[in-house]
């Protein structure tokens, strides 16, 4: 089945695929976007200020939304019908999302613009590789983004954290502001947060209502998602075509080599679809757009696409993650107050040892800070019998746990008096970690599967050590007493199984010689000239910084590329 | 903690959204409020279809049992009070994990009574149920032999207090002002930096 040839072909809907067709619609360009899961809408479909009380279920996970019944994002670890497999000895867990606007709606807003050194790690610790642009590259089209979809942040002149165009950012909370004391008191500097949420309107979206619920998708689109943000313009050009439940098998390619378009099964009903297109844009995140390549081979192509360099999968790190939580005793029996805010952190801590070279490790991390009177869910005093013989007054000579109404007040005093931190750091990209097709497994469509081989090194695990010892050092400064025991080197320091954090970057690298990496500056293959990629799998090094904002502003950048080399008909 | 001091709190955050929120309308703030609980209305499970699980005994032993965990007091109703029993019902078929914890621990309940008192838990004399709870609420008390009393306590205990507090009375005992549209945002109230000792 052959259908119209359009401009360009878009794999994905999510922050990339979104960008792209922001702006190659705008550009004039007649534009397909493929996106494998269904249509969905914030303000049609979203749940914001639904109460826990109005479901049965009161927020409890389900299998198609596994961060709860109310979130945004449908997806998660597992999809039916659709497996993917590790090596032995090693685990990968791989979160997809199935909707218009991708990720966007999983995503926590945190907008962090890579800095100046994390274009060029190798130069400086000789591990890894620079990328071959450089912050001052990216920054112009960082300042547009910031510009074109709202964010909120304060400047603060740290060096390698450069400051953007920002609205104002919201005080801190109550436990933000206690925590944040506590931080100082041990050195660690604290500074307000920089996420997608506008704080003052922006075109049409007006400011947030601080309901806190980003995460349930915004009614009002105060907050950043794909969806919500980048596709209705792009559809108001009317140059967009979006076919949902689309998922590509392959990218096509004629006898020269050139992309031709994209081969796509409609997953209702199994019947397969070609859309034929002068420029093709994969941006279906990092690991499935290399599966994609992996999966396009042909006589041209024999070792997947644009992959003559066999880098293609290579390089894959994910964010290194740990938590740590502490109980503040000053938090019992707080004043009523309202602790919602926008939904994220309002106070950020960044990496405060760029320079210092004496740490057992190379790259940094920063910390996320969480807690808080949140609307009461299932889930809600779980194993109180823990903590509650700590707590004074009333009769505690048989320790916690008991019943009644000193139980019930004892619910009370606690909620909110739990505040944690979790560390998110930059895992150095090595040849060894990788995704590749396994030969034996396909999904429900006969694609053939990713199979995934990634270990964490002693840089990443000592890097959470450190974090794991600075969060205590925070909780006890600022009052409080950790929760959970320090994690040994027996149990790795207490790290996150890699892909948890959902930040995997880097399995379609960039570079400026074609046998180490399968994309030029402008994140368009070396190979295939009409073929680009626009999500996270062009990034040469991760950052500890998620890495969203970066898929951004490179994917604006990357989509001004194609439209200047289409005017000068180079492709 | 008063509950003139909650109410007075709630009585500003409910004005606070009166104020208008910086190009956005009442309108739009209703139209949003509305349509959530429309989608609510459209996708949501029916809930009056209990109990699925428990057996009629099961289910009259569960609303005994929440009751002693979180009975009425001065601020708010008891458990059963807010749908206890029916929202733990509903959990077992949601989560088939819990089912044989909770149903066998309802069994273990049982034969402790009938082999102290000769009767089902629910049928004996409240001091009788109060003394086999006295042996199974507190852990680090309890006496060895009671360990899979004590686990099934515990969870109960758990989800006794996930279905109260997460109820529209549980939210209102609390004085949870959260989950609904603000003028603006002041960040932390001078009572709590004070109770803090922030300032």
């Amino acid at each position: 089945m052959k259908s119209d040839e359009y401009d360009v072909c878009i794999v994905g809907s999510g922050a990339g695929g979104g960008m792209v067709a922001h702006e190659l619609t705008r550009a004039g360009a007649r534009v397909v976007m493929l996106e494998a899961g269904g249509d969905w809408d914030a303000v049609r479909d979203g749940a914001m200020l639904t109460n826990n009380y109005e479901s049965p279920r009161r927020g409890k996970a389900t299998p198609e939304r596994p961060f709860g019944e109310f979130d945004a994002c449908i997806g998660g670890w597992h999809l039916d019908g659709e497996p993917y497999t590790t090596a032995e000895g090693t685990t990968w867990d791989w979160w997809r999302a199935r909707m218009v606007g991708g990720r966007t709606h999983h995503w926590g807003r945190i907008s962090l613009r890579f800095g100046p050194d994390d274009f060029r790690r190798k130069t400086l610790d000789e591990k890894g590789d620079d990328w071959p642009i450089s912050y001052n590259d990216l920054k112009p089209w960082y300042d547009r983004l910031d510009r074109m979809v709202g964010i909120f942040g304060e400047a603060n002149g740290v060096y390698n954290e450069p400051d953007g165009i920002f609205m104002p950012p919201p005080a801190p909370r109550c436990y933000e502001k206690m925590l944040a004391r506590g931080a100082e008191r041990a050195g660690v500097p604290v500074i307000p947060s920089r996420l997608s949420v506008l704080t003052k309107p922006l075109g049409d979206r007006p400011a947030c209502h601080y309901c806190g619920q980003c995460n349930r998708g915004c009614s009002t689109r105060s907050n950043f998602s794909s969806q919500s943000v980048l596709l209705p313009p792009a559809f108001a050009t009317g140059n967009l075509t979006l076919i949902t439940h689309a998922m590509a098998r392959e990218v096509l390619t004629g006898d020269d080599g050139r992309a031709t378009g994209v081969s796509y099964v409609d997953t209702a009903s199994r019947q397969e679809f070609q859309v034929r297109a002068r420029v093709v844009v994969l941006a279906a995140s990092a690991c499935e757009s290399a599966r994609l390549l992996l999966n396009s081979k042909s006589h041209r192509h024999p070792n997947g696409l644009a992959n003559s360099s066999d880098v293609v999968g290579r390089y894959l790190t994910d964010s290194t993650g740990a938590d740590a939580m502490g109980f503040f005793p000053q938090l019992v029996d707080m004043p009523v107050h309202n602790d919602d805010g926008v939904g994220g952190m309002h106070i950020y801590i960044p990496w405060w040892h760029e320079k210092d070279r004496s740490l057992p490790f190379s790259r940094g991390y920063h910390i996320e800070v969480w807690g808080g009177r949140s609307m009461p869910a299932y889930g809600f005093g779980g194993s109180i019998h823990r903590v509650n013989g700590k707590l004074s007054g009333g009769d505690r000579s048989r320790g916690g746990g008991g019943y009644g109404t000193q139980l019930k007040d004892d619910y009370r005093r606690l909620w909110g008096t739990y505040v944690g931190m979790s560390g998110r750091g930059e895992m150095i990209a090595r040849r060894e970690n990788y995704c590749e097709i396994d030969p034996e497994v396909v999904d429900q469509y006969g694609i053939p599967v990713l199979k995934f081989n990634v270990s964490w090194s002693d840089e990443e695990l000592l890097q959470m050590k450190h974090f794991h010892e600075t969060a205590r050092e925070i909780i006890h400064a600022a009052g409080g007493e950790s929760v959970w025991d320090m994690p040994t080197a027996d149990n790795d320091w207490g790290i996150t199984r890699p892909g948890q954090i959902i930040h995997e970057v880097g399995t379609v690298r960039m570079g400026n010689d074609p046998k180490t990496s399968a994309l030029n500056s402008n994140c368009q293959s070396h190979e295939v000239d009409n073929l680009f990629v626009a999500d996270a799998a062009p990034f040469v090094s991760q950052a500890h910084k998620n890495p969203t904002w970066t898929i951004m502003a490179l994917a604006m950048r990357t989509a001004d590329h194609i439209a200047s080399e289409v005017k000068r008909r180079n492709i | 903690m008063g509950m003139d001091r909650r109410e007075s709190m709630k009585v500003m955050a409910l004005a606070s959204v009166a104020l208008a929120v910086p190009g956005c309308t009442t309108r739009d703030m209703e139209r949003a409020a509305t349509h959530a609980a429309e989608r609510v209305a459209r996708q949501l499970p029916e809930a009056d279809r209990l109990p699925t699980i428990l057996s009629p005994t099961e289910y009259r032993t569960v609303e005994v049992l929440v009751d002693w965990i979180i009975p009425a007091d001065e601020r708010s109703g008891s458990a059963t009070d807010a749908g206890v029993p029916a929202f733990i019902d509903f959990m077992l078929a949601d989560a088939p994990d819990l089912e044989i914890p909770v149903r066998g621990g309802l069994g273990w309940l049982n034969a402790e009574s009938m082999r102290r008192t000769g009767i089902m838990f629910a049928d004996s004399l409240p001091p009788d149920q109060q003394s086999l709870i006295d042996d199974i609420a507190w852990p680090e008390a309890a006496a060895p032999e009671m360990e899979a009393g004590v686990r099934f306590f515990n969870l109960m205990r758990d989800l006794t207090a996930s279905g109260f507090f997460s109820s529209r009375i549980g939210f209102d005992d609390l004085g949870y002002l959260g989950n609904r549209p603000q003028g603006g945002w002041d960040g932390c109230p001078d009572e709590a930096h004070v109770h803090l000792g922030l300032d």
